[in-house]
């Protein structure tokens, strides 16, 4: 096949399942809409891998020239008339960082797809009221997350931005009945709004620039800008990652997007969508790393989120919080590694969290399903010996989060640990304390939901494992989470690294790299130890850390009031002012336009009584009239 | 002899008296008939002033206003006739339904 029909398949497979499950799923499918989204995103999968071989069969010669030139699909619309350069096309890039992209969004979708079926029943096993939807919107996302991926140009970039956008929107307010979840769905929603409108204006200043938005042309010309230039545009397309990946201070909407269906939290909140943003600084590393500025603000940034995420999830008590969180720090920790020059270590975290962070999300589902929708793990407890096989598999998925040798977590961060060192030790410091408290904090509930005496909701009698369908995508995942690690053996320098070097331009960090990573093995294990020591021998009555300092305790479990303060900042004076606006329309210029048209009114009112409908009464009065011209014609001619 | 004056005077008596027979009556035909007699009382007028500026315009002028005032009349009466049939009567009372 020849590479352009395989780039274009990809995106058009999953968007022709949720084009024909939308069209038919209703009427036709309705229980049988799954094969489709199967059947669409499993045949993109296929089309990836052999994307992927035909990438990595490029020699290495060509491979830049290769990789820089777009793959044309067709020309969408112009503007200006100064010839070929005012075309904007619909054009694919297809090189590494694509191919590799691709392989982890459309594995962890099918997974996900795969596990949906099994998810999206009720307890009897019948499909939930809007079963073929989330199916349909489920490939809109897929397809949505190709084209951001695929895109070769920052116009369509930012196209499949706002799609994946609008596919999380209508996934997190899935269940729109619920008043929570329509309210996730819409605080997510405008959130992103703000990091776009950033993203927006920094597109825009890259066309002011160069006159054209391909990335082969705009990463050639950024020697030509000043760095000051290069900083705004870097900064600007960075607010579009701040928004879309979660991170400080626009980190809000990710936790309560967790209102969404379980299978959706894996894939777009943890997975895949939220990592957008790490793909396109990782994307635009040319832009990036022409300025110093921006790369210090890029893993600021990151250090920050990574820390805050990690406090604030040692606190909390809902499962899929306290994984949302820990994905907020894990993102923080892939921009750590993109500001401090480490993109493919970044990458490949990206890589490996997507395996592990849908892992941990599916498992949660899965106790989810068992407890009937109770997802509080102060109401659980003691899984382990109803729920083997989810524990079996969550235990990996957490020692892999915890960075424990050998498993997929720990090679990624260690080199993103590395990296943070060698660049700044505050930065080194921020990120081993983040690992030691996501070693605590992901331990913390595992111990608790599966540890201990055996404690269940009230409503539920006996819990069950749940069917193939979500059991077999756990394991798959599993394996993934154990063995994705492996592609980047020895640290810096494994294949995957080797596979990304034609793309992303980065830095080397050899020089220490064994002591960092026998000190971020160790800073695990002494996590997963204190965890233990605290919540697995006996469990609390109480949150140790509540009856040690109940401010600092209550903080963390209020996020630091970010939402509370948000809602006094910014939420309360434009709803104010919205009230305000409403007001000054409905009383001020309505009451005007209804004086203006009360003139008319009047009038008529006042003269209605002269039709009296009598003939007589109106000759009378023509004949006075024309007496009255008359007699003023004679006496003004007299 | 026959003066202008003496026609336009003759002309202005006629107008009026259909005026005051159209506003005091209320029978169709009557009012009709009234319309008529101020009709007749203009083609006097126009008669007169051709008179009055020695030429036979305003007599031809007449004889065309009336060949249009028969045809009027018959038009007139045709829909006198018409309201007749609908309402049963001839009192001009009857169709007031325009009051405001």
């Amino acid at each position: 096949m020849e590479l352009r029909t395989l780039a274009i398949w990809i995106p058009l497979l999953p968007l022709l399942a949720a084009v024909l499950i939308g069209a038919i799923g209703l009427r036709g499918l309705r229980t049988r809409s799954h094969w489709l989204a199967i059947g669409g995103v499993a045949a993109a999968l296929v089309l990836a891998l052999l994307l992927f071989q035909r990438v990595r069969a490029t020699p290495v010669a060509e491979a830049e020239t290769t990789f820089n030139r777009p793959v044309q699909v067709y020309s969408w619309f112009r503007a200006g008339d100064t010839g070929e350069r005012d075309w904007f096309n619909v054009e694919f890039r297809v090189d590494p960082l694509t191919s590799v992209m691709l392989l982890t969004v459309l594995s962890v979708s099918l997974l996900v797809v795969i596990y949906s079926t099994g998810y999206m029943r009720d307890h009897h096993g019948h499909p939930e009221y809007g079963y073929e939807r989330f199916f349909a919107f489920l490939c809109l996302f897929v397809f949505s997350m190709c084209m951001l991926v695929l895109a070769g140009n920052f116009l369509l970039l930012y196209l499949g931005w706002e799609l994946v956008g609008l596919s999380s929107y209508l996934l997190i307010g899935f269940y729109y009945q619920r008043p929570a979840a329509a309210a996730a769905a819409k605080k997510a929603f405008l959130v992103n709004r703000v990091g776009d409108f950033g993203f927006g204006l920094g597109i825009l200043l890259i066309f002011y620039h160069f006159g054209r938005l391909e990335y082969g042309a705009v990463f050639e010309g950024v020697r030509n800008l000043s760095e000051g230039q290069i900083t705004l545009i870097a900064l600007l397309l960075f607010c579009g990652a701040v928004g879309k990946s979660a991170q400080l201070p626009l980190h809000v909407w990710l936790p309560d997007a967790m209102e969404g269906p379980t299978p959706v939290s894996a894939l777009i909140h943890a997975a895949t969508m939220v990592t957008a943003g790490v793909y396109m600084v990782a994307r635009c590393s040319a832009i990036f790393t022409a300025s110093h500025v921006a790369m210090t603000v890029v893993a600021s940034v990151g250090a920050a989120t990574a820390l805050f995420a990690a406090t604030v999830a040692l606190a909390q008590y809902d499962m899929k919080r306290i994984l949302a969180y820990s994905t907020c720090s894990q993102l923080g920790y892939m921009f750590l590694g993109l500001g401090v020059g480490a993109m493919p270590s970044a990458m490949f975290h990206l890589f490996t969290h997507a395996f592990f962070k849908a892992l941990l999300f599916l498992g949660a589902g899965s106790i989810m399903h068992a407890m009937l929708g109770e997802i509080d793990i102060r109401r659980f407890g003691g899984l382990r010996r109803s729920l083997p096989r989810t524990y079996g598999t969550m235990l990996i998925g957490a020692l892999a989060l915890a960075g424990v040798p050998p498993l997929a977590g720990f090679w990624s961060k260690d080199e993103i640990v590395h990296a943070a060192w060698t660049t700044h030790p505050i930065f080194g410091v921020v990120a081993s304390l983040t690992a030691l408290l996501t070693a605590f904090y992901t331990f913390r509930m595992i111990f608790l939901a599966f540890h201990g005496d055996e404690r269940l909701p009230q409503k539920v009698d006996h819990p069950h494992e749940s069917g193939p369908a979500m059991r077999v995508p756990l394991m798959i995942l599993s394996i993934g989470a154990i063995g994705a690690g492996f592609f980047g053996v020895p640290a810096g320098h494994g294949a995957f690294h080797h596979f990304l070097e034609p793309v992303l331009q980065g830095e080397h960090h050899d020089e220490g790299g064994r002591a960092v990573m026998v000190a971020s093995a160790i800073l695990s294990l002494v996590g997963i130890g204190a965890a233990w020591f605290v919540y697995g021998a006996r469990r609390p009555e109480r949150e140790p850390l509540e009856s040690l300092n109940p401010v600092l305790f209550r903080t963390l479990h209020h996020r630091y009031y970010f939402d509370e303060f948000y809602d006094v900042a910014i939420v309360t004076p434009l709803r104010r002012l919205g009230r305000f606006c409403f007001g000054f329309d409905n009383y001020g210029i309505n009451t005007l336009l209804a004086l203006i048209a009360g003139v008319p009114k009047l009038i008529g009112f006042a003269l209605k009584g002269l039709q009296r409908g009598a003939m007589q009464g109106y000759a009378m009065g023509m004949t006075i009239g024309m007496l009255a011209l008359v007699g003023w014609l004679l006496w003004a001619n007299a | 002899m026959v003066t202008p004056q003496s026609l336009m005077l003759i002309g202005a008596v006629l107008f009026f008296l259909g005026v005051i027979g159209f506003l005091t009556r209320r029978n169709l035909i009557i009012m009709f008939l009234s319309t008529e007699v101020m009709f007749q009382g203009v083609l006097l007028n126009l008669v007169g002033m051709g008179l009055l500026h020695r030429n036979l315009e305003g007599q031809v002028f007449g004889l065309f206003v009336l060949v249009i005032a028969a045809v009027e009349a018959g038009l007139g009466l045709a829909i006198v006739v018409m309201l007749f049939r609908r309402k049963g009567t001839l009192d001009a009372e009857a169709w007031s339904a325009l009051q405001g």
